[in-house]
C-alpha cells in the first residue's frame, strides 16, 4: 500500500514537473471535431514529436496549447500554470514559430527580430545582441538588413525559428518547421532544432515527415483524426517490427502473378508487391535471399537489387494508422509545401 | 516584464509600417483641401465661412484617417498571420489593443491639424477656445479609432473592413452635424444623430471654433468618452470570442 502510495505520489510529481500536461483536451469547429479527449504529457528538456496527416488536428492541438483558441474541455498546464481558463497564461515562457512564416515582410531581418524581443521586454542593448548572435547563429548575418519580403523560403523559415527564440523560451512548439523548404535548409533546420534541444529546450515539433520525426524526437505520438492513436519513444515504436525481417528486391521487367508464385513457393513468408518491379519480402526468421533471387530470375526477372531493411518508424505509423506516408507528403505538397 | 517596451514598439513599428508612408502623407493633406474647396465652391461664399467650415473638416479627416488606416491594418496583419505574433506575447489584450490604437490615435490628431494649419494662413484664428478644441479632437480620434477597431475585428478581408467602415462613415457626414446643423435634420433622423460619437465631437469643436454649439462642452467630451469606453469594451469582448477561439 505504501508502495502504491509512494508510486502514485512519484507520478504526480512527475506530472507537476513535466514542461506541458494535457488532460482530456477536445475542440470542435461547427461540424468538425477537430481534436477529441487528447491526453499526454511532455517532460522537461525533451523532443516531442507530433506526427499526423493534414486535418489531423495537430495545428488545432498547437493553437490551444499556446493561447491561440480555447478547448471546448479539458485541462492544459504549461511550466506548471494552469492555462485551461486563462489560455494567455504561460506566454512568457513559451516560443511559437508557426507553419507559416508570419514576421513583418516591411521589416529587415535584423528589425524583425528586434521587434519580437522588444515584445518580451528586452531593452534595446540586450535586443540588439541577441538579435545580431541568432542572425549569426541561423547563417543569415549577411541578409541582416534585407526585408524579410525579399528573403527566400529557407531564410523566412529560418528568421521564423530565430523569432521564436529571441527571448530564449523553456517551451519551444515547432509546426511543421521544414515545410516547403529545399533539401539543404532543412537539413541545417533540423540540426538547429537538435542544438536548441541539446540546449535544454523542451520543443513540441509537429511535423509529417516521419523520417524527421525519427531522427529528431525522443518520444512521438501519432495523431489521426483528432485522437492520438499511439505515443511511446521512438526505439519502443519501433521495438514490434524489429522482429521482423524484411528485404526489398527491384527488378527490371514485368511479371505476371509473381506475388502468388513467391508465396506458393516460399510458405511462411510474406511477400507485398510496392508497384512495378519492386516486391517487399517479410518473415519472422531470417530471410536467405539467394533461393529468392534465383526464383525470380528462373521466372525471367532480371534482379537489380535485394536489400535487407531496417523497420522504420514509417513502418510502424502505416501499420497502426492504414495511411501510407507518401500519401501524406503528396497531401502537404498539394497544399503548398514540399521538400 | 517591462510592459511598456512591448506597448512602445508596437506604436514605432506600426508608425513606421503604416502610418508615416508617403501616400498617407499626401492623404492627410489633400483629404481636408479637397473638402474644403468642395464647400466653399457649393456655397460661392468667400473666406468669412472658413470658421464655420473648419470643425467639419478637422472631425473629418480624423473619422476618415483613423477608421480606415485602423481597420485595413489590423484586418491586414489578421490576414497574414502576423498579428498572431502579437497575440503570443506576454502582454494583456488591453494593453496590445491600446498599443495597435495610439498609432491611429496619433495620426488622426495629426490629421486634424492639417486643414487647422492651413486656416490659420487664411484666417484669424485668434478667438478659437484651444483648451476645448484640443481635448474634442483627442477624444474624436480616440472614438474614431475605437470605431475603426470595433470593424476590423468584425471583418475578415481589407476588403470586407473598407466596405463595413463606408457603412458607418458617411451616414456620420450627414448626420453628425459637420456640416448641416442637427436641428435642420428631418424628425425621424434626429435619434440617429444622437447615438453617434462623432455629434458630440463635432458640437464641441464647433463651440470651440465659432462658439455654435447645442450642447455643454463638458456633456459632449463626457459622451464621447463614454463611447469610447463602450466601443473599446465591446471590440475586446469581440477579440477574445472571435480571434482566441
Amino acid at each position: 500500500m505504501a508502495m502504491l502510495k509512494a508510486s502514485l505520489h512519484a507520478e504526480e510529481e512527475n506530472k507537476m514537473n513535466d514542461a506541458i500536461v494535457v488532460e482530456g483536451l477536445s475542440k470542435r469547429f461547427a461540424e468538425v471535431q477537430a481534436v477529441s479527449n487528447l491526453s499526454f504529457s511532455v517532460h522537461q528538456g525533451e523532443l516531442f514529436g507530433f506526427l499526423g496527416p493534414n486535418g489531423a488536428g495537430k495545428t488545432t492541438t498547437i493553437n490551444m496549447l499556446t493561447g491561440l483558441a480555447r478547448p471546448d474541455s479539458g485541462t492544459i498546464r504549461i511550466g506548471g500554470i494552469d492555462c485551461t481558463n486563462k489560455p494567455r497564461g504561460a506566454q512568457h515562457l513559451i516560443g511559437v514559430v508557426p507553419d507559416e512564416s508570419n514576421l513583418y515582410p516591411e521589416l529587415t531581418g535584423f528589425e524583425n527580430l528586434c521587434f519580437c524581443a522588444a515584445l518580451y521586454g528586452l531593452d534595446k542593448a540586450e535586443r540588439q545582441d541577441r538579435a545580431k548572435e541568432l542572425l549569426d547563429q541561423f547563417g543569415l548575418a549577411q541578409a541582416a538588413n534585407h526585408k524579410f519580403g525579399g528573403y527566400s523560403k529557407g531564410m523566412k523559415r529560418k528568421l521564423t525559428i530565430a523569432a521564436g527564440i529571441i527571448h530564449q523560451p523553456e517551451i519551444l512548439f515547432l509546426d511543421e518547421p521544414t515545410t516547403g523548404i529545399d533539401v539543404a535548409s532543412a537539413r541545417q533546420l533540423r540540426q538547429l532544432i537538435a542544438d536548441l534541444h541539446r540546449a535544454g529546450t523542451t520543443i513540441f515539433l509537429t511535423t509529417h515527415y516521419i523520417e524527421e520525426a525519427e531522427r529528431l524526437c525522443e518520444r512521438i505520438a501519432f495523431i489521426v483524426s483528432g485522437r492520438i492513436v499511439q505515443i511511446d519513444t521512438v526505439e519502443h515504436l519501433v521495438q514490434p517490427l524489429q522482429k521482423k525481417h524484411v528485404v526489398q528486391i527491384a527488378y527490371a521487367n514485368i511479371l505476371n502473378d509473381i506475388r502468388g508464385k513467391l508465396s506458393e513457393s516460399f510458405p511462411g513468408i510474406e511477400f507485398t508487391t510496392q508497384g512495378q518491379g519492386l516486391i517487399r519480402v517479410e518473415a519472422s526468421e531470417p530471410i536467405r535471399v539467394g533461393p529468392l533471387v534465383r526464383f525470380l530470375e528462373d521466372q525471367g526477372a532480371e534482379v537489380a537489387e535485394a536489400r535487407r531493411m531496417r523497420p522504420s518508424l514509417e513502418d510502424i505509423f502505416v501499420q497502426i494508422t492504414g495511411i501510407e506516408a507518401k500519401a501524406m507528403h503528396k497531401e502537404k505538397e498539394k497544399a503548398g509545401g514540399g521538400q | 516584464m517591462k510592459l511598456w517596451i512591448a506597448f512602445w514598439n508596437i506604436l514605432v513599428k506600426d508608425m513606421r509600417t503604416y502610418y508615416l508612408k508617403p501616400p498617407n502623407i499626401s492623404w492627410g493633406l489633400i483629404f481636408p483641401l479637397a473638402w474644403t474647396g468642395m464647400f466653399f465652391i457649393k456655397s460661392g461664399s468667400g473666406l468669412e465661412s472658413l470658421l464655420t467650415l473648419l470643425p467639419g473638416v478637422v472631425a473629418l479627416s480624423i473619422l476618415f484617417g483613423t477608421t480606415s488606416m485602423l481597420a485595413v491594418t489590423i484586418t491586414f496583419e489578421k490576414k497574414s498571420r502576423s498579428f498572431e505574433r502579437l497575440l503570443l506575447a506576454p502582454i494583456p489584450l488591453e494593453l496590445l489593443m491600446l498599443a495597435k490604437t495610439s498609432g491611429a490615435i496619433l495620426f488622426g490628431v495629426a490629421n486634424a491639424f492639417v486643414p487647422v494649419i492651413m486656416a490659420l494662413c487664411l484666417a484669424d484664428l485668434s478667438q478659437v477656445v484651444w483648451s476645448v478644441f484640443v481635448p474634442a479632437v483627442f477624444m474624436i480620434a480616440v472614438a474614431s479609432t475605437f470605431l475603426g477597431l470595433f470593424i476590423a475585428v468584425e471583418a475578415s478581408e481589407v476588403f470586407e473592413a473598407q466596405t463595413f467602415s463606408n457603412f458607418f462613415r458617411f451616414p456620420m457626414i450627414f448626420l453628425c452635424g459637420l456640416f448641416f446643423p442637427i436641428k435642420k435634420l428631418p424628425v425621424f433622423l434626429k435619434p440617429l444623430s444622437y447615438v453617434l460619437p462623432l455629434t458630440y465631437g463635432a458640437d464641441a469643436l464647433h463651440g470651440a471654433v465659432h462658439g455654435g454649439h447645442a450642447m455643454p462642452f463638458v456633456l459632449d467630451l463626457s459622451l464621447l468618452a463614454a463611447f469610447c469606453v463602450a466601443l473599446f469594451a465591446v471590440s475586446l469582448w469581440n477579440i477574445k470570442r472571435k480571434w482566441i477561439l
